[in-house]
């Protein structure tokens, strides 16, 4: 009878997944499914956990105490992240995914190898692989996160040739791998921390060489290697329910990291090699001569906002490093209130992760039918007046249309030099995060507003209302 | 000799071969059509599920001898890795779906 109700509850944990993450691909839906997702996870749980064994439940005490633990360190986090930092915590979630499945297969291996457990060749592989997968999704989780949260440049992570060691390193790993399945029997503790550190080296050195501004690209994929670690850790186990969830995790990761590829018109294999790396080609940072500047005054900048008919925001990371949505969004009610229609253009890959900028906007209760994707924008940028680039530069940047010789050169852009005039928020002339040289900054049409994005609006709010 | 054990290996997971078979189809078609506005929720929310692997934690505890420190301590220090990922998994992603709702109304 057990049993039956705790198959019964793996089923209806694993159809709340699959229906969960259905629901999780529309707007309207979206947070029933994760709700949905959650309670089948809380399900499956609670079945494993009246799941009866041959030991009793003398060790539940450490299960729950463990569950109560790291229950009140995630909410903790998740309740007291600042909506900016939402990919880091992302990313630094799906490397604890990895680790625990690294300490899983670590502790089963270690079993093997003390003899207390015989490994057919297969389970062998199984193990390895959860370990390999789980361990690359941990450390490269850690290294994307302090990509993302600015505590490591690319430069200083990235060595020579780094793709190619990379591939080397893998072979070697792989070969490791088959070695370790062969000596099955005569497997010792020590090859097996050997095997471990070198894993967790190569996720570092997996995502060292791939450009900050491809993590979340990055991020996806590597969810769905915990994903895939889950699902294998499942097959040690026969559990169903861990292949379903980690299945399911592994296959829509590698679609939404395709989809997230595709919508910067490049492939997955140039993200992975490094695309932004030492290569950029013509249009490298510095070669720009004597070209210059235009500053925007303040007043002039409000003054022409006032008696705009159409005002478009171009919202980039730094709208969320400084925290500028509800500056943008009383802009735009000053705005509103005298006729000007206001509108903001997301780039698909606007900000450190895709929806990041509709996130942060949501978050000031800035409408939906505001929000413009790429096509929509590029249609309604050649009759508005001003457009307004907060912190935004690579996916504004005209290279891509017109400089075969720059790294994003076929990345679809915001054509915002189709409008009359462009104003650019910017903290000062640094490239932006793919590293290359923005020829908009020296348009002829484009004026540039230096300072943090948040005191800029803010005072242009203060200069507007002065109208 | 590997043959023997791959066909061995096959027949006794011949049922869970199905599952996952159809299970990576499912995955693909689900997510084949949404919108980019979504991609953040629903990368955070299958993250989340990931943390599935903490299924495999409780198990392996739930039958460590209760002398085996390693396999007690390593256990739930998975548990703990993995309940992070779920519960701040969950959560998060359920924070973010908040501000979507609002500007529904």
């Amino acid at each position: 009878m057990l049993g039956a109700v705790i198959n019964l509850s793996y089923l209806i944990g694993a159809l709340a997944f699959v229906w969960g993450l259905r629901g999780l691909s529309s707007p309207v839906t979206a947070r029933r499914g994760n709700r949905q997702a959650a309670f089948g996870m809380g399900l499956a749980i609670l079945a494993t956990l009246l799941t009866p064994n041959a030991q009793g439940n003398g060790n539940l005490i450490w299960i729950l105490g463990a569950i109560a633990v790291g229950g009140l360190i995630g909410w903790r986090a998740a309740r007291k992240v600042e909506m900016t930092a939402m990919p880091q915590l992302v990313s630094i979630f799906n490397g604890f995914g990895g680790a625990c499945a690294v300490v899983l297969a670590g502790l089963e291996l270690q079993r093997v190898a003390g003899g207390a457990q015989a490994a057919t060749g297969s389970e062998m592989v199984i193990l390895l692989l959860t370990l390999f997968i789980g361990g690359v999704a941990f450390t490269g989780s850690i290294l994307a996160y302090l990509k993302l949260d600015g505590k490591i440049w690319d430069e200083k992570v990235t060595l020579p040739q780094h793709s190619l060691i990379n591939a080397i390193f893998l072979v070697g790993l792989i070969g490791f791998m088959i070695f370790l399945c062969w000596q099955s029997t005569s497997l010792s503790i020590l090859t097996l921390i050997i095997f471990t550190v070198l894993t967790l080296v190569y996720g570092f050195s997996f995502v060292a060489p791939i450009g900050g501004a491809d993590m979340p690209v990055v991020i996806s994929l590597l969810n769905s290697f915990t994903g895939l670690s889950a699902a294998a850790a499942g097959l040690i186990y026969n559990n169903q329910i861990m292949l379903v969830g980690g299945i399911l995790v592994g296959a829509s990761g590698t679609i939404l990291t395709v989809l997230m590829c595709q919508a910067m018109n490049r492939s997955l294999l140039n993200v992975l090699i490094g695309g932004f790396s030492a290569k950029g080609g013509a249009s490298k940072a510095g070669d720009t001569g004597d070209q210059t500047v235009v500053e925007v005054g303040l007043a002039d900048l409000a003054v022409q906002l006032y008696y705009s008919d159409k005002v478009i925001l171009v919202p980039g990371y730094g709208l969320a490093v400084a925290q500028a949505q509800k500056a943008c969004k009383e802009l735009d009610e000053l705005l509103e209130a005298n006729q000007v229609e206001v509108k903001y253009a997301i780039h698909p890959v606007a900000g450190r992760m895709p929806g990041h900028m509709n996130v942060l906007l949501a978050e000031v209760d800035i409408p939906y039918s505001k929000l413009l994707d790429l096509e929509e924008a590029n249609a309604e940028l050649k009759d508005t007046d001003v457009v307004i680039v907060v912190g935004a530069n690579d996916v504004v940047n005209p290279s891509a249309e017109d400089d075969p010789g720059s790294s994003i050169y076929g990345m679809p852009v915001l054509q915002v030099w189709n409008a009359k005039q462009v104003i650019v928020l910017k903290r000062s002339m640094r490239p932006g995060y793919a590293g290359i040289q923005n020829p908009l900054f020296f348009h002829e049409k484009t004026k540039m507003l230096f300072g943090d994005a948040k005191d800029s609006l803010t005072k242009l709010v203060g200069e507007v209302k002065n109208q | 000799m590997v043959i023997d054990q791959l066909i061995a290996f096959f027949d006794t997971h011949l049922i869970m071969l199905y599952l996952l078979l159809f299970t990576i189809i499912l995955g693909f078609e689900i997510i084949a059509k949404v919108p980019t506005v979504l991609h953040t929720p629903l990368m955070s929310g299958a993250n989340a599920i990931s943390g599935v692997v903490i299924i495999g934690g409780i198990l392996l505890v739930k039958q460590a001898a209760p002398t085996d420190w390693l396999l007690l301590v390593g256990g739930s220090l998975a548990i703990v890795l993995g309940t992070i990922n779920v519960v701040g998994g969950f959560a998060v992603t359920d924070r973010m779906l908040e501000m979507f709702k609002k500007k529904q109304k």
